[in-house]
């Protein structure tokens, strides 16, 4: 059996495992095997890549490798779990620019052999490769300072950003063809590239905020895409299945995020969310509010039978999930039944509030998804609201004037008693008011969440 | 690469893509940051082309650009399981 036969049964080998491993992460008990699973075929795919017969020296390959592993595993370990979005828009990001170098590789290859000739399809590959990779590459690099405060976390919007954007498009598509037509001469596609990498910034500058759960995932998508691409150029196929499964489920988490904020993906990508609302509703009605304090907090808790907290990107910041789990043990110590309803756009990215939630050992069957608990909210003496604001405001039910009118929310006003654990009344993301703290049946804890809520617990532990 | 050749591979993305579908669909929102990171290494496989592109013993243009994708998909390969890892470890049911 030849080498390359070998090599290409080794692949497809690595692309079922890929395709298990993805199954496997689909349930929380089999989740890490499955992880594992999937990094056995990344090294499958390694070591017989190793094979190949133009892999000659391999010295500075195993350097390269070590180095890069070092400093991979070293930011794996070191990474808060509240930085996640930032860790995965990194990834991303180099994900993207390394299809990209591969490619251009390639290219360089072809373009400066003149034994080797390159055919058009193989341009067209290399074209789509540059283009989504290098815009996967600098958009995730804006996210990733966006959301570490680098960049402007606003929406930053300028006159004629979107006839920019369509002008530096049509510009690729020319380029590409001209590249085509003279795959030899470099210039076409080092300009390609230039502007590619341009577009990337521009494309994700407009986004705020409050949608970046939305542009993570899109550039997840993005990079599974860029390494498709790569595959193509390089008539790999297992690069095009991973590619394909790294696509599809960017895209359904992309689905998934939009939808949990009622928003169409045209939407969020054009930008400018929660510039122009705010000033229109505010002036209507002054809030008026009822504040409590840690004494009767405690001993609400005491007299309640049924608790659900609502936990928000507010609690992480604050670092109070230690505490709420303090609590937590507390009340069901007393026989309090404590559930947590998660919002499916809590935290900075899908997912991401089970995660601080579980690093906090809250087990994972206490998180109820929004669909399954909110006719809960009912039956339930006390809603605990610490952090979250957007995502439990009923004018998202109640009135169509609002930016945030038709979002799914969490029916926590429906409760008997609801308390919202806050530092001051500053709006949430989306910069608006959440008439729900002017309710009868809403108490505020005003102060940071992790100090009200240890006072609270060392409150119980005395009643 | 040939029409034929280009074709099958065409195959393959889209038959792949319905796998893709199918499976991700069917995945509860707890486990969607450790997918979302999982996912990420695994759109490191450009790491196999990065290898090859490395891989000539002579120095050129080509091979430096090979060597950078190679460390930077690396960096994604490796980051990205253990990350995950690290995450998936934590998701206890109640003892």
């Amino acid at each position: 059996m030849s080498q390359d036969i070998i090599i290409k049964i080794a692949y497809l080998v690595a692309s079922v495992l890929f395709i298990v491993g993805i199954k496997m992460l689909g349930k929380t008990a089999t989740a890490r095997k499955g992880n594992t699973l999937s990094s056995v075929a990344m090294l499958i795919a390694v070591l017989i890549t190793l094979l190949d017969k133009n892999v000659l020296s391999f010295t500075e390959i195993f350097i390269t490798i070590l180095i890069g592993s070092a400093v991979g595993l070293y930011i794996a370990r070191k990474v808060e779990m509240t930085q996640m979005p930032e860790m995965v828009a990194l990834l991303n990001g180099f994900g993207g620019a390394s299809s990209v170098l591969v490619a251009t590789s390639e290219y360089w290859k072809l373009a400066h052999n003149t034994a080797l000739t390159m055919e058009p399809i193989v341009a067209v590959t290399v074209a789509l490769s540059v283009i989504i990779g290098s815009v996967t590459f600098t958009g995730s690099m804006v996210a990733f300072g966006k959301l570490k405060g680098i960049v402007n976390g606003g929406s930053v919007t300028f006159k004629g950003q979107h006839f920019l954007n369509a002008a530096l498009l049509i510009a690729m598509i020319i380029l590409s063809a001209l590249m085509v037509a003279s795959p030899n001469s470099e210039v076409w596609m080092l300009s390609l590239l230039m502007l590619a990498l341009v577009l990337g910034v521009l494309v994700v500058i407009p986004i705020g905020g409050a949608d970046m759960p939305v542009v993570i995932s899109l550039l997840n998508s993005y990079s599974g895409v860029a390494a498709c691409a790569t595959g193509f150029i390089l008539n790999n196929q297992v690069l095009i299945i991973a590619g394909a499964l790294v696509g599809t489920s960017g895209i359904i988490l992309t689905q998934i995020m939009c939808k949990a904020m009622n928003r169409s993906l045209a939407n969020v990508l054009l930008g400018g969310f929660g510039q122009t609302v705010g000033t229109s509703s505010k002036s209507e009605q002054e809030i008026v509010t009822k504040e409590v304090g840690i004494e009767e907090t405690a001993m609400l808790f005491d007299s309640a039978s049924s608790v659900i907290i609502v936990p928000g990107y507010g609690m992480a910041v604050a670092q109070a999930q230690h505490v709420v789990r303090e609590l937590t043990d507390l009340l069901e110590k007393r026989n309090i039944s404590v559930k947590f309803a998660i919002h499916p756009v809590a935290g900075r990215m899908p997912g991401h509030m089970n995660v601080l939630l579980a690093e906090a050992n809250i087990p994972y069957d206490k998180l109820i998804e929004m669909d399954d608990i909110n006719d809960e909210f009912a039956n339930t003496d006390i809603a605990l609201i610490i952090g979250a604001n957007d995502v439990v405001n009923p004018a998202a039910r109640s009135n169509p004037q609002s930016p945030i009118y038709g979002m799914p929310i969490l029916n926590a006003d429906k409760a008997r008693t609801v308390i919202v654990s806050k530092r001051s009344m500053n709006a949430g993301y989306a910069g608006i008011e959440n008439e729900l703290f002017g309710f009868p049946n809403c108490l505020m804890l005003f102060g940071d969440a992790k100090s009200s809520m240890s006072k609270v617990v060392s409150e119980l532990k005395e009643l | 690469m040939n029409t034929e050749n280009l074709i099958v591979l065409l195959y393959v993305l889209v038959l792949a893509s319905f796998i893709g579908f199918e499976l991700i669909a069917k995945i509860p929102p707890t486990l969607h940051t450790p997918l979302m990171s999982g996912s990420n290494a695994i759109s490191g496989i450009t790491i196999v082309g990065a290898i090859v592109a490395s891989g000539p013993d002579m120095w050129s243009t080509s091979k430096v650009l090979g060597i950078a994708a190679l460390f930077l998909a690396t960096l994604n390969v490796v980051g990205g399981y253990a990350v995950t890892d690290r995450m998936l470890q934590m998701f206890k049911k109640k003892k």
